[in-house]
This record gives C-alpha cells, sequence and structure tokens, in this order.
C-alpha cells in the first residue's frame, strides 16, 4: 500500500469511527441502553477512565460568521474503558447519564474489531441512526405544515 | 463599614428550611411536579433557566426551577452554584447556525427567502385570549400537522443576501477563534464584542428587554429590522484530546436573531447597514432579539457614534446584566446589618445634637443682634 492510499484508508477509518461517536453521543439513553446491552454485557474490560460528568463550553460567532465567543456550557458525560486484547474505546454523551458514557465507549471499543463491525453497525448503530433520523423527519414535517406565504397589500395610491 | 457577621439562630434556620419544603410541596393530596414534567410543560421556562444559568442540562435546569417553586432568577442561580462544581471537559468548534434543523424561520425585510418563512410554534399570531379548554383536565389537544416533506436541508442566512452586494458590513473571523471567558477571566474595559456577547447571552431577560426598548424609544436612535430570526437544533463538535478529531457531542436547541440597523456611513465607507447578534439556548426569541439590539447599541463606539444613551454604555450595561450579581446585591440588605446599622444610629444622633446646638448658637446671636 503506498503511503496515500494509506492516509486515505485512515482518514476513511477517522471518518467512520466519527461518524458512529457522533451517533453514540446523542442516542437516547434508555434506546442505547435496549440495543446495546446484548453486545456489552459480561464483557470483560477496564477502565480507563471511570464515567465521570463535565462541561463542554459551546461557542458562536458573532453574527454567525465573526469572531467566536463563549455561548455557555452544556453537560457531557463520557467514560474510556480498554478490553481484554488492548482495544480503547472512548464514549461521550450529552448530558449525565454515566451508564450511557460507559455503553458508548464499550460499543466503540467493538466496533473498531473487524469480527464485530458489521454487526453492530447493523444492529445498533443503524437503528439508532434511524430513529434519530424519524425524530428529526417528524419535526421537519411538522414546521413545513407552518410554511408561510406573505402577500404584500397593494395599496391604492400605486400604479396597478 | 464593612459588614458584621451575626451568629445563633441555627434552630430557626432548620426549621425554616422546612417550612420551604412543605410551603414548596404545596397541597399534598395533588400529586407532585416530575422533572420531565415541568421539562416537557414548562419548555420556555426551562430554556430561559438554561440560558441565564449558563447550562444547556434539561433535566437540571427542571429540578432548579422546582426547587425555587418557579422563581426564575433563584433557579438560575441554582444552576450557577452547581456549574462551578463541575470540571470543564472541552471548549466546542464554533456552531455553525447555517446548518441548523430549521423548526421555526423568519424575516421581516424579505418576503420571498430560500427556504421559506416558516412560523414553526409560535404565540405571535394567538389572540392572547385566555383559553379555559387549558384548565380542563383529559381533554384530548390538537396535534400538529404533517406537511408531506420535510423542510429543504440547507437553509442559507437571509442576511447573506445582503453581504453579496456589499450593503451589510461583513461579518468574518479576524482573531483566529482566540476568545474572552468570562467564567476565567475578571471583565475589562473597553471589552471586546466576544466578551459583551457572553456577558448578554447570560445576562437577564428582563434588563435586556428593557434596555433594547429604551434604543428604539429614542434612547439609541435604532431603527431595526430583523433580518432574520430562526430556532431549531445544532450540532456541537469537540476534538476530544485522546481522538485528536473532532466528533458531535450534543445536539442542542438555540435561537439566533439577525438585527439589521441603518448606518450613514463616513467619509471613508459608504452608507451601509449594520448587525446586531442575539443567541440564546432553547426558545428564546424575546431575549435573542433585545440581546441583537444591545449588541448593536453597544457598538457605537466602534462604529464612530456618540456614546449618549444607556444602551450604549457598555460598562453600565455589562456591570448590570448578571441577574445573579444583581439580585445578590440587593438581596443582600435583608441580611442581619445590626452593627452597621448601629454605627449609622448613633453616627446620626451626634450629627442631630450638633445641628441643634449649631442652630441654638445661631439663634442667640441673631437675639443678640
Amino acid at each position: 500500500m503506498n503511503s496515500k492510499t494509506r492516509i486515505e484508508a485512515e482518514q476513511a477509518a477517522i471518518a467512520q469511527r466519527s461518524d458512529w461517536l457522533g451517533i453514540l453521543s446523542r442516542s437516547i439513553g434508555s434506546e442505547l441502553e435496549e440495543l446495546a446491552v446484548p453486545f456489552a454485557a459480561g464483557l470483560a474490560f477496564e477502565w480507563l477512565r471511570v464515567p465521570d460528568v463535565g462541561l463542554v463550553m459551546v461557542r458562536g460567532r458573532a453574527g454567525g460568521t465573526g469572531n467566536v465567543f463563549n455561548l455557555g456550557e452544556m453537560t457531557v458525560a463520557r467514560a474510556s474503558i480498554r478490553l481484554a486484547d488492548g482495544t480503547v474505546g472512548h464514549g461521550y454523551v450529552q448530558g449525565r447519564d454515566k451508564r450511557q458514557a460507559e455503553l458508548a465507549a464499550i460499543i466503540d471499543a467493538l466496533l473498531q474489531h473487524p469480527d464485530h463491525y458489521q454487526e453492530i453497525m447493523a444492529k445498533v448503530i443503524e437503528p439508532l441512526r434511524q430513529r434519530a433520523e424519524a425524530r428529526r423527519l417528524a419535526k421537519s414535517r411538522k414546521a413545513a405544515a407552518t410554511k408561510v406565504e406573505f402577500f404584500t397589500m397593494v395599496r391604492g395610491e400605486d400604479p396597478a | 463599614m464593612a459588614y458584621v457577621a451575626v451568629k445563633g439562630g441555627e434552630q430557626a434556620i432548620l426549621n425554616t428550611h422546612k417550612l420551604i419544603s412543605e410551603s414548596r410541596r404545596g397541597n399534598p393530596d395533588l400529586a407532585e411536579l416530575t422533572l420531565a414534567q415541568i421539562s416537557e410543560q414548562f419548555a420556555l421556562a426551562v430554556d430561559r433557566v438554561m440560558t441565564e444559568g449558563s447550562v444547556y442540562d434539561r433535566e437540571l435546569a427542571a429540578l432548579a426551577l422546582k426547587q425555587a417553586q418557579g422563581d426564575a432568577v433563584e433557579a438560575i442561580f441554582l444552576l450557577r452554584a452547581y456549574r462551578t462544581t463541575l470540571p470543564r471537559i472541552a471548549l466546542s468548534e464554533p456552531i455553525d447556525t447555517a446548518k441548523m434543523t430549521i423548526r421555526r424561520r423568519i424575516s421581516a425585510t424579505f418576503k420571498d427567502i430560500p427556504g421559506g418563512q416558516v412560523l414553526g410554534p409560535t404565540y405571535d399570531y394567538t389572540h392572547r385570549l385566555l383559553d379555559f379548554a387549558l384548565a380542563a383536565e383529559g381533554l384530548e389537544r390538537p396535534n400538529a400537522e404533517l406537511a408531506r416533506e420535510p423542510l429543504d436541508g440547507a437553509t442559507p442566512r437571509v442576511i447573506d443576501l445582503l453581504d453579496s452586494e456589499g450593503l451589510i458590513e461583513a461579518e468574518s473571523d479576524d482573531r483566529a477563534g482566540e476568545c474572552f471567558d468570562l467564567t476565567r477571566e475578571p471583565m475589562r474595559f473597553p471589552a471586546g464584542r466576544d466578551q459583551r456577547l457572553q456577558n448578554l447571552a447570560r445576562g437577564d431577560e428582563g434588563f435586556m428587554l428593557g434596555l433594547a426598548y429604551s434604543t428604539v424609544r429614542g434612547y439609541g436612535g435604532a431603527h431595526p429590522f430583523v433580518g432574520e430570526l430562526r430556532v431549531g437544533e445544532i450540532e456541537v463538535e469537540i476534538v476530544p484530546e485522546e481522538l485528536g478529531f473532532p466528533i458531535v457531542v450534543a445536539e442542542v436547541t438555540v435561537t439566533e436573531c439577525q438585527m439589521i440597523n441603518q448606518f450613514r456611513g463616513t467619509a471613508a465607507t459608504p452608507p451601509q447597514f449594520t448587525r446586531g447578534y442575539g443567541l440564546a439556548f432553547g426558545h428564546n426569541e424575546r431575549k435573542a432579539m433585545a440581546m441583537s439590539l444591545v449588541d448593536r447599541a453597544m457598538r457605537a463606539r466602534e462604529l464612530g457614534e456618540d456614546v449618549r444613551y444607556p444602551a450604549q454604555d457598555e460598562e453600565f450595561v455589562l456591570s448590570h446584566t448578571d441577574n445573579v450579581e444583581a439580585s445578590g446585591m440587593v438581596s443582600h440588605f435583608k441580611l442581619p446589618h445590626y452593627v452597621d446599622f448601629q454605627a449609622e444610629l448613633a453616627l446620626v444622633r451626634q450629627l442631630r445634637a450638633e445641628h441643634a446646638v449649631t442652630r441654638a448658637e445661631a439663634q442667640m446671636k441673631e437675639v443678640a443682634e
């Protein structure tokens, strides 16, 4: 493999992992629990970081495109684990659910295994993505039903 | 003189804690409110507490509101106090509001905008008549209509339509992402726009609304237009140290207001519209709009305008927006000030005695003359 294709392969792997971590972070705790437990139950791992809760400062831009400013913070729970074979998994989730962060870290580690990748993508990540997308679609269709056409009234003095 | 503390009263204080607990609960024959109920059904109160408490966490904000019996300012204080117990994990990448999943988006400047005008959930076109149907329990409430298709994925900013013609000042990042953090550094004057916007974002909605109102009533000469107001969900990205690449860590609801204002122009710059910006957590239109008006008013100095009115005076505005500080200062006057007051009392007595002597002497002098 030449260096260009190796870099491309690495970037593709990073994009993939970033994608699943993003799906896990925005999951609903109970949904992740339901889908992830069949893979996580009884699995041996050690903690690299026991689940904890912290803050992320959310930043905006003046005018949407200008200089950066601090809008306010949000809560995030995180955890890191290492599987028996040495694979490291990191979990970041919105809010303060430590169990959800633990499950996200375990799923992240398992997804890095070629043996588990396809099954977990199909049984955990894709269902989470589809449910989130269905909720987004429903919201967007409700908003779309309130789309409005305003007409400017023609006043008497205006020429026809 | 400095405040002199008192001690004692432990039993009374313990008892007042029990009494407040009972008052908070109200009639025990009624069901107790759950945090989910507060979060779902008092969603706008939760949004305000998250914005001014400066922590996006619906459950914590709902808890704060429950504990404070619905008192928003007290709830904001509780949330601010809690945030000090948590470590800072990361700074997010700046959010891109052009990528928002839109739930509401309107413009008062153009009626035909790419992506369309979307009213979303709003009280704007309601009659403001009390709805007694809501007083009845167990009634079926109307459900939202579903359009056949969702909204267009990409919804460009309305303000960019003017930007392309150069009719409005451009906003670009000339500080390479560096920004002031009020939670880490004390306020500085003159304040940069980053410091001002953070301060306004956390600031009290009522104070901001009053100031914004003053700018359009003659104490600021503003003649604003809402270029765009949008509400929706936005992804928050961080780059965790151990990963070294960006991941989406959350999706938050924000309200953004782009306010357009007139500008005469100078010898060097041709006439051009100027901008004020408002951004708040949750659905918080009044706050975002007021913030954008006050932001524009405080830009007077950098735009070469006279600083004549309260809303244009950044030291006045920024020092008084924070309702935790403001209510702390105002509220502390009800704490025991016995020693201070004794000192004042003695002083007034002494001054009165001296006054009486001086007057008597003056009268005797008059009589003598």
